[in-house]
């Protein structure tokens, strides 16, 4: 039966997944792991959600796709935002005045007219004007249980009241912006807002009445100039403020497209915004099937774009200026599919159903191999099949944290000399934890070990000698080379700690680590940690536990020792150097910093460093920061993931960036080549069918042989 | 056969209360609601208002089983528990807690996992049931012998490696089908095929040694000497008298999995990216919906509860001397 269903198949290649017509085409063909949760970007903040919403929805702002450092432009706004800046009293500052002196910052916004939505039935008309879909009975309703049951379309222009009426959304309670908090911290009015905007919800709901107009109701920081001009009001300066322009929560969304998904009966057939997004990028949502697969086509409103023309001369020899100034995007269809399990998406890569992949740590062997000094090349199978590596140390650290409330790894704040013990323990761990064969052992040498909290690409990152943590490393033959364990011993003996023996009770000093790491997986990890401690004589308790327990200590502050990672919103050291500043601390504030760390000095320099522009100044003082950080050792600062990434070789563009995440525009398929390559890659084999078979028949024969005497023979 | 039917139908409620509180317990056990609105909220940048409102809007800041605050009735009714399972008896499964529609997503997902669990039974079943009637008619020889082992060897497999196994070697070696993925309509018949096979190949071990060690004791009883000593074929005796006589036991295992095919399989569903029940399931238990959660245990409760039913009703079928009373 399976080799009549085989010749049925057709035209090989047979095993693959996609419609035969379009492997030529100029689809892009990648896979996801994880179903999307949210779509609407004032919810959605994970990356595999802003994988595919940054292809629809269009912020005023975007990173550009070539330069380094990463550097902000203008997408759907006319130029960079007017920034004014203004004194208690409010009148204007100068551009070059003291950021003590602002007290508050103006942000005006141009954008560009003439961009019109995709085609949506939120904005579809009847002849005489009113709207299609909107109000929709429970009638009218019946049969239809996705967006593409709403045969009819429209579209509109893209106006400065969509930004506008986006910002009130991000404080509208029921919404659960992520950023709320944050931006309730520095938008004006923000906060009064989301307390008015919720009262009025409540009364909606007990009212019966399911979507909440926020238009009549006005946010005093925000306000629309005009057609295409708006102005956000901070009440503070707050310079960071501007990489939140380039992020989803700062799209433009049609108050039509939330009043259409919000009528009765939409939310019970799953239509919602989260399931729907409506935007005016390079691409549209056309199905949503997350279970299954996810298609995003071109979006034929959409305004048009050119591929950047400036780049490094680097970019220029990789041929990623090729394209430059042609209009974009070069693909149709990007056509993303369900593939939970590594394996069956790596085998699926190396047959060319997939035009990208990442590499798991199971197939790293087969795809990658470390020189002699840490260089990845790929291997020889990889290169014959023309695919190509490419690999980015990414804007993320991963470090263990020290609980700095707890009174062994932590000190009294008060006795100078139980601050001094602490902080030698805390080195001398830091010297003991070598994070070099972390990487190689359990990333297959995909990380970087840190230096400090900052990771390369962000602004006050130093490389060299002049990067290096003293405290762990010394500067040697051009290199840095961890400190000896017996620097490590000195410490703990100078902490009270000879040899790793509490002298409260006369044996190993014991510490805890808390994780949520579990499973057979993660065994070898934890007893990794466990040799690096007793390196010292410390013994190493460890307390796996559920991510949900995990996170509770943390908030509680009862985790002595913990790991932690972050990845990073924007391209400024302050997101990162955050982690550390003392009003952000977990416990206290139910903030970012999980170690609860605390410096006068610290957060004197975080609250300056915050409002400086980028320059030797700022550098200065980061220098200072990082210092700080690094002698009292909160963390070891662990290392900063490099990632891995493989492409083929009719994939047009590859370029890691580590920030934008709307760089499906900028992609080129060459679908000639990648079918001529399918073909030869994914011949059927039948052979070894046909040998069963025969064996099968074979094999039978003594068996009706039997049979037959049986039936033939008598009775006894 | 009514009035058992109703009985049966009675008994199912305490038991489906019972599941559903055990559920209950258990969840929440593991899971507060607190942790709830933090996997929901993510875990960057979360305040704590937002975790209180995220819990007041889908009722998780109530008590779980027990209101000390409130008067008479609502102790009892002005809780999580009362609140999440009273809809459950009307089959309204309302919505997950990420605002998604239980019953429609139960729904259209159904069919992906009957794609491949009804072929998986149906041919499997004939496969086993065929593969170990030969062993039985062959019993003692080195064909009997060599099954056995077979089926042995087969069923030590684990079912994992079959899976991987098999989308390597006709997935990626011999290039005959898509290693994994799925497709609506008449296009999904591509990709099931190697999912069923896989599903077919690793249940008849197991299958195939079970029904032969049936056939074996029909076998050997005093009516199938008789039918022989009257002449009849070996054939007749086979499938009239052995395998009609063995179908009791056969269908105490089959016909109570058939109301549960709808759920759907766990480990074919995730390998093959089928968008069934299974992986439904288990997305839910690891997004911490409780929504999702309870309504498929009390889903899985009901087709067991049925199922059992309709073993017993089937047994009426196959075996005259059976009365449901």
């Amino acid at each position: 039966m399976v080799v009549l269903l085989l010749a049925g198949c057709g035209e090989p290649p047979w095993n693959n997944p996609y419609p035969s017509q379009d492997t030529s085409r100029p689809i892009f063909f990648s896979s996801f792991s994880e179903r999307p949760k949210y779509l609407d970007p004032a919810r959605s903040y994970s990356s595999n959600e802003w994988a595919f919403i940054s292809q629809i929805y269009e912020p005023p702002l975007q990173y550009h796709y070539l330069k380094r450092p990463y550097t902000l432009v203008p997408l759907t706004a006319t130029s960079m935002p007017e920034i004014r800046r203004y004194d208690r009293q409010g009148n204007l500052l100068p551009e070059d005045a003291d950021p003590e002196q602002v007290a508050s910052t103006e942000y005006r916004l141009h954008i560009q007219p003439g961009i019109r939505y995709q085609p949506h039935p939120a904005f579809a008309r009847k002849p005489d004007g009113s709207h299609r879909y909107w109000p929709l009975s429970e009638d009218e309703l019946k049969g239809r249980y996705t967006l593409q049951d709403f045969p009819q379309t429209g579209t509109r222009e893209l106006t400065a009241e969509d930004y506008v009426y986006q910002i009130k959304r991000l404080a509208f309670p029921p919404n659960h912006t992520p950023i709320a908090g944050l931006m309730a911290e520095h938008i004006e009015g923000f906060e009064d807002f989301a307390k008015r905007s919720g009262r009025l919800a409540e009364e909606n709901a007990k009212a019966g009445r399911l979507w909440t107009d926020l238009r009549p109701l006005d946010i005093a920081g925000v306000r629309v100039l005009d057609r295409y001009s708006y102005s956000i009001r901070l009440k503070d300066s707050y310079p960071q403020f501007i990489y939140w322009l380039a992020t989803n929560f700062f799209a433009p969304m049609p108050w039509e497209a939330e009043r259409f998904h919000a009528q009765p009966g939409m939310a019970e057939r799953n239509i919602t915004l989260h399931w729907y997004p409506v935007g005016t990028g390079p691409f549209m949502l056309t199905e949503n099937n997350p279970n299954l697969r996810m298609v995003l086509d071109r979006n034929p409103n959409f305004h048009g774009e050119r591929y950047p023309t400036e780049g490094s001369a680097a970019d220029r020899a990789k041929g990623l200026l090729d394209d430059a100034g042609k209009p974009m995007p070069f693909i149709e269809r990007a056509v993303y599919s369900l593939e939970k399990e590594a394996i069956p998406r790596w085998n699926k890569f190396l047959q060319g159903y997939y035009d990208n992949s990442g590499i798991a740590s199971d197939s790293f062997d087969q795809a990658v191999q470390l020189g002699a000094n840490g260089e990845a090349r790929l291997t020889p199978e990889m290169q014959k099949k023309g695919i190509a590596l490419d690999t980015a140390v990414e804007t993320s650290i991963y470090y263990m944290g020290f609980n700095m409330r707890d009174p062994v790894v932590g000190s009294r704040p008060e006795d100078p000399a139980d601050r001094a013990r602490a902080r030698k323990l805390r080195q001398a761990i830091a010297i003991a934890v070598d994070w070099e064969e972390f990487i190689s052992i359990f990333n297959n040498g995909r990380g970087q070990p840190a230096q400090g909290p900052l990771p390369p690409g962000i602004f006050g990152y130093r490389e060299g000698r002049e990067g290096v943590n003293p405290i762990v490393y010394r500067w040697e033959k051009s290199r840095p080379v961890r400190r000896s364990i017996e620097e490590a011993k000195r410490l703990m003996a100078e902490a009270g700690y000879p040899e790793g023996v509490d002298p409260a009770t006369g044996n190993a000093l014991v510490l805890y680590y808390d994780t949520a790491l579990s499973g057979p997986g993660s065994k070898s990890i934890l007893q990794w940690y466990v040799n690096q401690f007793r390196k010292l004589g410390i013994s190493l308790v460890v307390r796996a536990t559920d991510y949900n327990r995990f996170q509770e200590k943390m908030l509680k502050g009862t985790a002595q020792l913990f790991s932690w990672g972050w990845n990073a919103d924007y391209p400024d050291p302050e997101n990162f150097l955050f982690l550390l500043y003392g009003p952000n601390g977990k416990v206290e504030h139910h903030g970012e910093n999980a170690a609860n760390f605390r410096s006068t000095e610290f957060d004197a320099l975080f609250e300056r460093m915050k409002n400086l522009p980028n320059g030797p100044e700022r550098q200065q003082v980061i220098d200072r920061m990082v210092d700080i950080v690094r002698r009292e050792s909160p963390w070891l600062f662990g290392y900063f993931p490099k990632g891995f990434s493989l492409h083929q070789a009719w994939y047009g563009n590859p370029l890691p960036h580590l920030m934008a995440n709307n760089t499906l525009k900028y992609k080129r398929i060459d679908g000639v080549a990648r079918a001529q390559q399918q073909k030869a890659w994914n011949r059927p084999v039948t052979w070894p069918l046909w040998v069963l078979l025969a064996l099968l028949v074979v094999s039978a024969i003594p068996a009706i042989r039997d049979y037959r005497a049986r039936e033939r023979s008598r009775a006894r | 056969m009514m009035a058992y039917i109703v009985r049966r139908a009675l008994y199912a409620i305490p038991i489906l209360i019972g599941v559903n509180l055990l559920t209950f317990v258990l969840f929440f056990v593991v899971n507060s609601p607190d942790d709830m609105a933090r996997m929901h909220l993510g875990a960057k940048r979360v305040t704590d208002e937002a975790i209180q409102q995220w819990k007041a809007e889908r009722g998780y800041d109530k008590p779980l089983a027990w209101n000390v605050q409130a008067k008479g009735i609502e102790k009892l009714t002005d809780t999580i528990f009362f609140d999440k399972s009273v809809r459950l008896f009307a089959f309204d499964f309302g919505q997950s807690d990420s605002g998604r529609n239980i019953g429609h997503d139960i729904s259209q997902r159904m069919w992906p996992s009957l794609a491949i669990a009804v072929p998986i039974m149906l041919v499997g079943l004939t496969i086993n049931i065929s593969f170990s009637l030969m062993l039985a008619f062959f019993r003692g020889t080195y064909l009997d012998f060599w099954g056995v082992v077979l089926c042995v060897a087969m069923m030590s497999i684990s079912a994992l490696f079959y899976i991987i196994g098999g989308q390597v070697l006709l997935g990626k070696l011999l290039n005959l089908f898509p290693i994994s993925g799925y497709d609506t309509g008449i296009h999904a018949w591509r990709f099931l095929i190697l999912p069923v096979v896989i599903g077919i190949v690793s249940g008849i071990g197991a299958g195939s040694r079970w029904y032969r060690t049936l056939f074996l004791e029909e076998i050997n009883k005093d009516f199938v000497r008789t039918a022989r000593a009257k002449g009849l074929s070996e054939q007749a005796v086979l499938f009239g008298h052995v395998l009609r006589n063995a179908l009791i036991p056969i269908l105490t295992g089959v016909v109570v999995v058939i109301p549960t095919l709808f759920m759907g399989s766990l480990l074919l569903e995730s390998f093959f990216g089928i968008p069934g029940l299974g992986s439904y399931t288990i997305d839910a238990i690891s997004r911490q919906d409780f929504a999702i959660v309870r309504a498929m245990v009390f889903l899985g409760a009901v087709l067991y509860i049925l199922g059992l039913l309709l073993t017993d009703i089937s047994y009426t079928l196959v075996d005259p001397r059976v009365r449901l009373n």
